[in-house]
Parts: C-alpha cells; sequence; structure tokens
C-alpha cells in the first residue's frame, strides 16, 4: 500500500476551484455595488461561520455568545479611531487580538459550565456586553454609535480582503483540525471525561479552541466596521443577527465539518434576499416579512432531514435528489 | 519493583465507604488481578486511581512517586492508561482517529500518532475495522477499542476494566490473548478486574480480592480461590478452581 506523506495543508482540486473562481469571477463579470455587497456579506458569515464552528462544531462548546467576540472586535477597531484618530485599519490586528483576550477571561467563567448551561452563560456574556457598550457612552459613543467615513467607495477592493480572510480561517481550521489540538477537540466533544483519561488536558484544549474561535470572529467584527463605516451595540452585539445566524449557518452547512459554515453562508445570505427582496419584487411585498420565519422553517428541515447538515449529510443528499448511477453498478 | 502502590486507600460517598483502607502494591511485569462482588468497590479504585474521584484518605504511588492528588490528564501523561468497564469509543470518529487521539500524549505529530495508532490497531486485531466509526463497532470491538485506546498512550501500567464482560467465547479467547501479549510483547504491567473467572484466574500472577470495599484476601489465583472468605463472599461454595487452572 502507498503511504501518502502528510503535509501541513491538503488542499484539493475542487478547493482550488472555488478559489480561483472566488477571485476570478469578479473581473469577468461586472457585478452591480449590490451583488458585491452580498458577496462580501457571505464572506464575512463564513469567517464567523468557521468561528462558531471550531469552538461548537469541532469542540462541542456551543457557543450562543458569539456576537460578544464579533462586537468586540468591532469596537476594537472603532475606540481607537474614536478617542485618538488611529485609522480603523488596525482593528484588523486588534480586533482579533481584544477578542482572543475577552475569550480567555471568558472562558475561565464559562468553562466551568457544560451543555446547556455553557450556551446560557455564553449567551448572557454576549447581551452583557451588548448592554454594556450601550451604557457606557464616554468610551464607546452608547447607542449613538461610531461613525467612519470608508476608505474606498468601490466595493472591491472589501470583498478582496473579506476573500483573504476568510481564506484564512477556512486553512487554519483545516490545519488545526489536521493537528494534535484537532483531535483533541474532537475527543472533548465526543466524551469529555475519557478524553482526560487518554491524558488530554481539556481545560487546556478549550480554551485552545476558544483562541483561534475568537480570534476570526474578533477579525470578522474590525472588518465590518472598516467595511460599513458605522457601528453601535445593537448592530454587533446582536443577539439575532450575529450570535444566532453564526449558530444557523454552521448547522445548515454542517456542524464539524470544514466547509460546512462556507455553504451555509453562501444558503443563508442567498435565502435571505430572495425573501427580502421579495422573490426579486416578483411576489407580493408582504412576503419580505418573511425571511426570519424561512429560516426557522429552513433549521427545522434540515435537523429533521440533514442533521450533519448540507456538507456533513452531502450523501444522503445526492441519495435523495441525485442519479441513480450506484443502483444500477451494483446490479 | 513496585509499580503501583496502594497504601490504605479510602472513598467515602457521604456516609458510604465504598473503599476502606485497601493497600495493595502491583509490581513491575505483574499481571494483578483485582476481583469482588458487585458494588464491592473495584471500578471506584480505578477512578481514584486515575482521579475521576478525589481520593478520601490513604495514598497512591507511582514507581514511588506520590500521584494521590494529581490531574486526570496528568495520570494519563505519567503512565498509567486505563479501560472503562462501560465503553466509551468516541463515537463519531473513526476507529483509527480515536487511537490517534490517544497516541497524541506521546507523539506531536499527525503521522507519528498514525503510526503508532496502526501499531496498536493491529495487536488489538482492529486493523481491519480502522475506518469504520467507533460507535458503529459490535460490543467485542468496542471493548478491544477501548484496549488500543489505553495502549495508545503508551503507559507502563494499564487498567482493565472488566474488558472480557459480554463477550462471546471466542472473542474471549480473543481477549485473552491480547491481554497476555500486553505483558508479553509490549512490558506493560497489567491491573485488571474481572468477574470471568476464566480470565483472571489464568491470567493473574497474584490476585488481590475485596468486599464490601475491604481487602478479604491476597495470593496467588490457588490460594485466593481456595481461601473459604472469597469463596463465601464471592465465588460461591460450589467453586472448584482446578477446573480453571487446569483448563
Amino acid at each position: 500500500m502507498e503511504e501518502k506523506k502528510t503535509k501541513l495543508l491538503e488542499v484539493s482540486k475542487s478547493e482550488w476551484g472555488i478559489l480561483i473562481a472566488a477571485v476570478i469571477l469578479p473581473f469577468i463579470f461586472d457585478f452591480s455595488p449590490y451583488v458585491q455587497g452580498l458577496l462580501i456579506f457571505i464572506l464575512l458569515w463564513v469567517i464567523l461561520g468557521s468561528s462558531w464552528n471550531l469552538l461548537a462544531g469541532f469542540t462541542g462548546q456551543v457557543s450562543f455568545g458569539h456576537a460578544a467576540f464579533f462586537g468586540i472586535g468591532a469596537y476594537a477597531a472603532g475606540i481607537p479611531y474614536m478617542h485618538f484618530k488611529l485609522s480603523p485599519w488596525w482593528g484588523l490586528i486588534t480586533g482579533g487580538i481584544a477578542a482572543v483576550i475577552l475569550g480567555y477571561l471568558l472562558g475561565v467563567l464559562v468553562f466551568r459550565l457544560k451543555g446547556p448551561y455553557f450556551a446560557l452563560g455564553t449567551l448572557a456574556s454576549g447581551e452583557i456586553l451588548r448592554l454594556v457598550f450601550g451604557e457606557e457612552e464616554w468610551l464607546t459613543n452608547g447607542h449613538v454609535g461610531i461613525l467612519y467615513m470608508t476608505t474606498w467607495v468601490s466595493k472591491y477592493p472589501y470583498y478582496f480582503i473579506a476573500l483573504a480572510l476568510a481564506v484564512g480561517a477556512i486553512i487554519s481550521v483545516k490545519i488545526v483540525m489536521k493537528s494534535k489540538a484537532g483531535f483533541y477537540f474532537l475527543s472533548i466533544r465526543e466524551d469529555e471525561d475519557a478524553a482526560q483519561a487518554l491524558g488530554i488536558d481539556t481545560r487546556k484544549y478549550k480554551n485552545v479552541s476558544m483562541v483561534i474561535s475568537t480570534f476570526w470572529a474578533g477579525t470578522a467584527g474590525a472588518f465590518y466596521m472598516i467595511y460599513m463605516g458605522f457601528i453601535d451595540p445593537e448592530v454587533v452585539f446582536a443577539l439575532h443577527n450575529i450570535s444566532i445566524i453564526s449558530i444557523l449557518v454552521g448547522i445548515i452547512g454542517g456542524v464539524g465539518t470544514i466547509w460546512g459554515p462556507a455553504i451555509g453562508a453562501l444558503v443563508m445570505v442567498f435565502v435571505q434576499e430572495l425573501f427580502r427582496s421579495a422573490i426579486f419584487g416578483l411576489a407580493p411585498s408582504w412576503v419580505s416579512g418573511l425571511h426570519a420565519l424561512i429560516f426557522g422553517v429552513l433549521v427545522i428541515i434540515v435537523i429533521l432531514y440533514l442533521p450533519g447538515g448540507i456538507v456533513g449529510d452531502w450523501h444522503l443528499f445526492k441519495k435523495k435528489f441525485g442519479s441513480s448511477k450506484k443502483l444500477e453498478v451494483s446490479k | 519493583m513496585s509499580i503501583l502502590r496502594l497504601d490504605n486507600l479510602t472513598k467515602n460517598f457521604g456516609g458510604l465507604t465504598a473503599v476502606d483502607h485497601v493497600s495493595f502494591t502491583v509490581n513491575e511485569g505483574e499481571i494483578f488481578g483485582l476481583i469482588g462482588p458487585n458494588g464491592s468497590g473495584k471500578t471506584t479504585i480505578f477512578n481514584l486511581i486515575n482521579q475521576y474521584y478525589t481520593v478520601s484518605d490513604g495514598k497512591i504511588f507511582f514507581q514511588d512517586t506520590e500521584i494521590t492528588h494529581l490531574k486526570t490528564h496528568e495520570i494519563a501523561k505519567i503512565g498509567i492508561g486505563r479501560t472503562f468497564q462501560k465503553v466509551r469509543p468516541l463515537k463519531r470518529l473513526s476507529v483509527e482517529d480515536n487511537v490517534m487521539a490517544a497516541a497524541f500524549a506521546r507523539e506531536s505529530t499527525f503521522a507519528g500518532a498514525r503510526s503508532v495508532a496502526r501499531d496498536v490497531l493491529k495487536f488489538c486485531n482492529l486493523d481491519k475495522s480502522s475506518n469504520l466509526l467507533a460507535g458503529s463497532l459490535p460490543i467485542g470491538g468496542r471493548k478491544r477499542l477501548e484496549i488500543a485506546k489505553g495502549l495508545a498512550t503508551r503507559p507502563k501500567i494499564i487498567l482493565l476494566d472488566e474488558t472480557a464482560a459480554g463477550l462471546n467465547p471466542g472473542e474471549l479467547d480473543e481477549a485473552i490473548d491480547i491481554i497476555k501479549n500486553i505483558r508479553g510483547k509490549l512490558g506493560i504491567t497489567v491491573l485488571i478486574v474481572e468477574h470471568i473467572m476464566k480470565v483472571i484466574m489464568t491470567l493473574s500472577d497474584r490476585i488481590h480480592a475485596i468486599a464490601h470495599g475491604a481487602t478479604i484476601a491476597e495470593g496467588t489465583p490457588e490460594e485466593v480461590a481456595k481461601n473459604p472468605t472469597v469463596i463465601e463472599s464471592y465465588l460461591g461454595s460450589d467453586y472448584n478452581v482446578e477446573d480453571y487452572l487446569n483448563a
């Protein structure tokens, strides 16, 4: 048998294809600013979804408070700008670091909790930060928010930055999951006590997962500040729009799969826009209010029929909807 | 040479004394049996050794170093592996990945861990199942996977908790061979808890018997099997040790 050498990072042909397509397509088609905006949002959700997925999907620590890290990253870009006129672009460095520090400190508290209690603990953390950042006006400008004139009018530069960050997030997850830490994350997810008996310092490795996860959430938050030019606590610490969507992206795409968040983000943004635009204006306008309902229905369908998500249960997907080639061969 | 020594080990759960001043010494290279009726505290002793439970009183020594208050993962790191009576596979990982996760205790690279895992899987006759999900293994395979995970941490002593329970006769002989080879080929000391007399009597060099958490006898399999207290409280009066020793 041929022994395959293990490389630090293995990239399949289809992965190269997706990457090349993502880089080239904007040059071939002249996307409208609307489509460009959607693409950037998809990439933002890829980063945030991958971040959530590492902690929840691979390590089994289901966070309901990822907005905390997204928000702190956004404010790490915004606050220095507001007070010292430091460019928010520094946030691409400081945002991740701020989120990592917050994540580590929160971890001391919330990692004492398990299962649903961990979820509640993280949910409360996110909500506390939302309220604190709304009240402490001297620091954050409160609900008025922080406004910044974006660097470029064109969206293309932002697209490529978001693409680079999304690729970075996916690559980091891929590398980690092929390493000792990745195996330890999975062991912790499957059985924390049994993992300890295998010599795994579960507290330490939960922190490692937290650090990587929060780094990307914070970086995504900082990018949001740079790109949107406006943040306020209700937006960047939003429970439904950030924390919950991180989870939905993971569940729909596939919890504990590398590409799940990417597929999930694609589907989510597509469905959201399909309904928000009332099926491109073809349907009556009240349809536009349905997108939240549709998310709910989508999640129910996925949990019932594709519990592993679109990526995790791709084989089932193919069986149900795909060709019957395999059956013919087996005859 | 002592590898594991319990010194008056005691565990109280509220008013109940589950383990009552138990002392024994396992020597390097031995297969040491621990027997007793259900609920006599055998698994509790294992859980005390690897620190799932905190020790109420007494001390544990590993190669003459006290390890009474280390953490569970540190116990594994210093060289005490264990299996679980109620098997605990990492269900949604493949068999090989299960063993690799254990192998990372001493290996830092993917390739190194995989090579250790493959050796161990072969040793435990699981190499043909290595790509199956651990949750899909039948019970015999799961029991061997427990041993494989324990061995992959490269322990100096392994604690086997009823690894033969629930196996059919064919699987039982396979399990006995594996346990023999753990000492014979790998040179790892074995501390074994077992109800199946065929296993414990044929394998053990020495046996320690407990009842209600307290020691009732210790000695060679023959001595223990002929001990009146052991017969009364565990084996039953119709038990004939010769059947097993000559089997």
